[in-house]
């Protein structure tokens, strides 16, 4: 679904990303993994097209993404939930909604993907009316993931979703990755710190270190993987 | 109590023109972060195609008066979209002050070029409209002023629709915001920019042609004190706030007509910025603007 070849990224005369290279297969879930800085951020900015590469190939569904603005990338159904969640604060729930089917103008997928959306997540019904801003952490990460499958998303790219959430409500968020996944298919890109939890959801993942992928293989084998536990799984 | 009465009238109507003005500062500064210096030549040119397509329609009519507005208004949408493709858009994600280095650009060759080609000496501005003075209760009143706060009104409740009710206005205030996440929903931010700059731009050739209808002399430099005072009112009512621009305007129109009609009517101007200058030392925000910490 998504290959990446050979990426490199730089700010500046720094290298954020030195030459990576990963594959996706269609109705996985795959994760990253790897500490602050590792250039897990910058990696899926560069395949959403936020930021350009300086050299190497994003392939999408086959054809090459790499020099696509990001508005045109989201079109083909590549859609990332940012870092931080980035949901309009200042508007309400609702036209933050509307604003993830901005793309779509059949009518009728719109309603349904709201449906869907509130089949998921039921608590965005009823603050469909609440500028977002004022939501919880919890509700506000509700809210990016809804607005991104607002789009029909063939493909989602999940930055930190469990950054500044409270801890009970992070089970629940992963819970609802994995079933967006199964339920409809859409592949899953998941960035995450908390390697333990990434792990145990994911089929596939990549351990990122200073911009080079130092790992990859099954989320099953890694979790017992010696050296992995003693640097990112708390021994 | 009727002198007031008046003096509030007659500020309402200027302070209406300078809201006009002020609400495409604050709608350019709300999606790209700088001061369009440009927009007071905008207003200017606004004038100008008035005054040319002016001499098409007879003098007089409503209907000549309202075509006239119309035409100004979508000239200077595609003058300012084409100075934000041709001025601005090369210096996205350059430093501010590049833009506004431009945006300072812009606005002197929108200047001297238009002494180039309509000439440096002041025009007399046609009647576009029938224009009747008559009086209501010892308040003299004339049909431009009123027309002034009629078609502000009009242009400001269809504004807000278009922000608040339409998918591009939620765009923009989407791209105000966080561009970043605009572009991740699929928003095309060029094309929602272009769009502000058209808004912005219509609306500053409505002021124009309200002004020249009240003020009937233009010239190529007509913008740049209007222009400055509608900055000053952006400003005062928070930049990149909508209502704020709208409240300001109104504001500072009032304060100066009411300085004017005083004994210290010469320092209408020094009197309106000390205004804002302590209006800013209390609210540095503006009136309605919320204070937020600039991100790097």
């Amino acid at each position: 679904m998504l290959t990446v070849s050979d990426l490199q990224v730089s700010y500046g005369a720094i290298s954020a990303l030195g030459g990576i290279s990963f594959k996706i297969e269609p109705g996985a879930i795959v994760t990253l993994i790897g500490g602050n800085g590792a250039g897990k951020t910058t990696t899926l900015r560069t395949v959403s097209g936020l930021l350009r590469a300086k050299t190497g190939k994003i392939e999408f569904l086959g054809e090459d993404i790499t020099a696509l603005p990001a508005h045109k990338i989201v079109a083909r159904g590549l859609c990332h939930v940012p870092e931080g969640r980035m949901i309009f604060s200042n508007l309400t729930v609702d036209e933050n909604l509307a604003m993830g089917a901005y793309l779509l103008t059949d009518h009728a997928l719109i309603a349904k993907n709201r449906d869907y959306v509130f089949s998921i997540f039921p608590r965005l019904n009823e603050r469909l009316k609440q500028t977002a801003g004022t939501l919880s952490g919890g509700e506000q990460q509700m809210l990016a993931i809804g607005r991104a499958l607002m789009g029909s998303p063939k493909f989602l790219m999940l930055d930190e979703p469990s950054l500044g959430i409270a801890p009970r409500l992070i089970s629940t968020i992963f819970e609802k990755i994995v079933e967006i996944n199964r339920s409809h298919g859409i592949t899953i890109l998941l960035v995450e710190q908390n390697a333990n939890l990434a792990l145990e959801i994911s089929s596939y993942a990549y351990v990122l270190e200073t911009g080079r992928i130092v790992m990859a293989g099954e989320s099953k084998q890694l979790r017992n993987d010696p050296q992995l536990k003693a640097t990112y799984l708390g021994g | 109590m009727a002198e007031f009465l008046q003096q509030l009238l007659n500020g309402l109507s200027l302070g209406a023109i300078y809201a006009l003005i002020a609400l495409g500062y604050t709608m350019v500064y709300g999606v790209l972060r700088f001061i369009n210096f440009a927009h007071s030549d905008v207003f200017m040119v606004g004038s100008f195609i008035g005054y040319y397509a002016g001499k098409l329609v007879p003098e007089n009519t409503i209907w000549g008066g309202l075509i006239v507005l119309v035409i100004s208004m979508v000239g200077c949408a595609i003058l300012g979209m084409t100075i934000e493709r041709l001025a601005y858009r090369p210096l996205r994600g350059a430093a501010t002050l590049n833009v506004l280095i431009a945006a300072i650009g812009v606005s002197l060759l929108l200047e001297y070029s238009g002494q180039v080609f309509f000439g440096a000496a002041p025009r007399t501005f046609p009647a576009l409209f029938p224009s009747i003075n008559f009086s209501v209760g010892g308040l003299v009143l004339s049909t431009n002023q009123l027309l002034v706060i009629v078609v502000t009104t009009l242009l400001m409740v269809a504004l807000q629709f278009i922000v608040h009710r339409t998918k591009i206005g939620t765009a923009m205030r989407a791209v105000s915001l966080n561009p970043k996440a605009a572009q991740l929903v699929g928003i095309n931010i060029d094309v929602v920019i272009s769009f502000t700059f058209a808004l912005g731009s219509a609306l500053a050739a409505a002021g124009g042609i309200l002004y020249a209808l009240n003020y009937p002399s233009i010239d190529p430099l007509m913008g740049v004190m209007p222009g400055l005072k509608a900055f000053v009112a952006a400003v005062l009512g928070g930049i990149g706030n909508i209502p704020g621009a709208a409240l300001g305007g109104l504001i500072l129109g009032v304060v100066e007509t009411f300085v004017n009609g005083s004994q210290w009517s010469t320092y209408k101007d020094a009197i309106a910025f000390a205004i804002l200058i302590i209006i800013m030392l209390f609210r540095p925000a503006g009136l309605l603007g919320k204070f937020t910490i600039e991100k790097v």
